[in-house]
């Protein structure tokens, strides 16, 4: 009786005991909103959309734009912490695409693209958030263009982190001469995993299953 | 190798020689190697064979201890059957008991008004005619007084006859009408004798099928007590029979509680959140499988407090009020579990008709959205299985009581015949190694088969020379 006892609280000691780790996911996504590039704006709204018909409850969420000075909360277009309770889940949800839609019919150019300053702010919530799997999109054509004065030579921390770089267009001097393109598409591979991160490139957004 | 085939400059004189001095060396100790061989092998095989021994003896006394649980488990069994057979008989005879004082009154006011109804429709002779006088008076008159008034008084007697015969018709056919009437009277008395005894005659035919029954199952008791074999190989069968109608039922039961799991488990999570986890289970899941075993348990103790089944012994013997106390209590809480269970089959309902709104609007899909016009039905069919599921699972506790029962038979039944198969291997590994001592002789002596025939030679020899020297002497 007594060994039966001990067997059951050492087998229940063992379940409890065992990988409590988080496993929800946290996404981060980066809307480049320069120039000719929010035009493209649908297509990211259509990406949201699907991501958050993957996300599930306890997951984080958050879309933000790239502007001249990305390092910033007020960047953020809209986020959300999914509730544990499934019902709240789709509330959250239906309320995070009236945003990003609102976002998109009133989206205004950027002049300048702070690419590495909304990656900054990418990784800081992450990392508040604390999620099991970390997740940076990136809707860019990954070019980036900062205003004088600001710095961005900063070594971003992303051991942990996946970036994935979504709809990555050619711009018209990358037709001319293609390294620059792929010169560019390297130099972020190189940064990103330099730090630990690992690195994606998905161009073909009617395959989107693989994303998340 | 090199050093054993240069022991002199001739390899083949080496190899010879090395065989020479091998097969001496092994024809010196060849009683001694024939002797530990024989010794391991009989060692061995007695090990074997002792251990098959005990192997044996651990299967007779298992099959013994099997043979005494199914007994006892039969004899309980049978023991149940004649009670409730005891318990219907009582019930038969206190019914027809309770209504014997009636039916007793019944039959003897019958027969009484049959009686008095016989008595009064006995037939009564009519009244003698009156003119028996007359005749007399006529007889008694002197001649001589007037004669000639004979004729008239005559006349009268004529008259009174007819008259007379008249109201002794009259009062004839009034006597007949009443006696008919009388044993009209008597008929439905006769219809109320003849159904009370014939409800009679089917109470004692019951009864009397009843003890048929019932001498049928106290002689199987008998077999049962007496321990005899034909008893027991039903027993065994039936044990049989019954693991395996009871493991496909609680299979069954398994498929049901299954279903029931996965119409709460989804919106459990709206009440306990969809994430947390127990080890390596989501709470959600951990919590609608307690609500499940926790009706599964109410059932079980509701069926015991019912005393449908015998599984928790302290129930039963439980006094009759705290029994009925447990019935209700263990029924409204199996009552209040169905209900939630039906609430939680319609929260999932409208939490799966929220996820496929939010899915088709994030799809751009607003016209899936709608809301289909028979979706009550599916509705309706959860709730109403989340509400008669909970009280189906409470009668597993009937095959799950019948498994257990069968399953100490069945398990006794795989361990007498695993230990049989053991005991046998275990012999038959000692005749193995046994066999393996003699053969392991022969093969010793192969190599030896010249020294051993020259060994046979001289001892042949040694025969003849000692016979010839007998032969010399007589």
């Amino acid at each position: 009786m007594k060994r039966g006892i001990l067997f059951t609280l050492c087998v229940l000691l063992a379940s409890c005991s065992s990988d409590t780790a988080p496993r929800n996911t946290g996404v981060y996504m980066l809307l480049d909103t320069s120039g000719t590039y929010a035009e493209e704006l649908i297509k990211a709204e259509q990406i949201i959309r699907f991501t958050l018909s993957r996300l599930d409850a306890s997951d984080s969420f958050a879309v933000a734009r790239i502007d001249t000075g990305s390092f910033s909360e007020k960047d953020i277009i809209a986020k959300a912490s999914f509730d544990d309770r499934p019902s709240a889940v789709n509330r959250q949800k239906r309320l995070f695409a009236q945003q990003v839609s609102e976002f998109v019919e009133n989206a205004t150019p950027a002049p300048y693209t702070d690419i590495t300053g909304g990656l900054l702010q990418a990784v800081e919530f992450l990392n508040e958030k604390g999620t099991g799997t970390k997740t940076i999109l990136i809707f860019s054509d990954l070019k980036e263009d900062l205003e004088k004065g600001y710095v961005r030579d900063i070594e971003i921390e992303l051991e942990g982190f996946e970036v994935i770089a979504l709809n990555v267009t050619k711009l018209r001097s990358d037709n001319i001469d293609p390294r620059e393109y792929l010169g560019r598409l390297e130099e972020w591979r190189g940064r990103v995993e330099k730090t630990g991160g690992q690195w994606r490139v998905i161009n073909d957004l009617d395959g989107l299953e693989g994303l998340l | 190798m090199s050093f054993m085939l240069g022991i002199t400059p001739w390899p083949t004189v080496s190899a010879l020689l090395w065989i020479i001095l091998i097969t001496a060396a092994l024809y010196l100790i060849r009683n001694t190697a024939h002797q530990t061989i024989q010794a391991a092998a009989h060692g061995l095989h007695r090990s074997f064979r002792l251990a098959s021994k005990a192997v044996s003896r651990s299967e007779t006394s298992l099959a013994v201890r099997n043979r005494d649980v199914l007994l006892a488990a039969g004899r309980e069994a049978k023991e149940r059957i004649i009670e409730r057979e005891f318990d219907r008989i009582n019930e038969t005879v206190r019914k027809d008991l309770a209504n014997y004082s009636g039916l007793h009154r019944s039959l003897s006011e019958s027969i009484g008004r049959i009686e008095k109804d016989h008595q009064e429709a006995v037939d009564v002779p009519p009244d003698p005619p009156g003119w028996v006088k007359a005749v007399e008076a006529v007889a008694d008159m002197d001649a001589k007084d007037g004669r000639a008034h004979i004729g008239s008084i005559l006349s009268d007697i004529h008259k009174s006859l007819i008259k007379a015969h008249k109201e002794a018709m009259t009062a004839y056919h009034a006597a007949s009408a009443k006696r008919h009437k009388l044993l009209r009277h008597m008929r439905p008395d006769w219809r109320q004798i003849q159904q009370t005894l014939a409800a009679v005659g089917k109470n004692v035919d019951s009864l009397l099928s009843r003890s048929v029954t019932i001498d049928r199952h106290m002689q199987e008791y008998e077999d049962i007590v007496h321990g005899q074999d034909r008893a027991m190989s039903v027993l065994s069968s039936s044990s049989l029979v019954n693991f395996f109608v009871s493991a496909f039922v609680l299979c069954i039961a398994i498929g049901g509680a299954t279903i029931n799991f996965s119409l709460i488990a989804r919106p459990m999570a709206e009440m306990v959140g969809g994430t947390s986890l127990i080890g390596n289970f989501r709470t959600a899941d951990i919590a609608a499988l307690v609500i499940i075993l926790v009706e599964i348990s109410m059932g079980l103790f509701l069926m015991e407090s019912l005393r449908i089944t015998r599984l928790f012994p302290v129930i039963g013997a439980l006094p009759d009020k705290t029994r009925k106390r447990m019935v209700y209590i263990t029924f409204s809480i199996l009552f209040l579990l169905a209900g939630v269970e039906a609430g939680l089959a319609y929260m999932r309902e409208v939490l799966l008709h929220d996820e496929l709104a939010t899915s088709a609007l994030l799809r751009g899909d607003t016209g899936a959205t709608a809301t289909g016009e028979y979706m009550w039905i599916t509705t309706t069919a959860q709730m109403g299985m989340g509400f008669i599921l909970p009280f189906a699972l409470t009668f597993v506790a009937i095959p799950l009581e019948t498994f257990v029962h069968s399953l100490r038979t069945v398990i006794g039944l795989l361990a007498i015949s695993m230990l049989r198969a053991f005991a046998l291997a275990l012999r038959l590994l000692g005749n193995i190694f046994l066999y393996l001592g003699v053969l392991l002789k022969q093969v010793y002596d192969i190599p030896l088969f010249v020294p051993l025939w020259i060994e046979e030679r001289i001892a042949r020899a040694s025969a003849e020379h000692d016979h010839d020297l007998k032969g010399a002497r007589l």
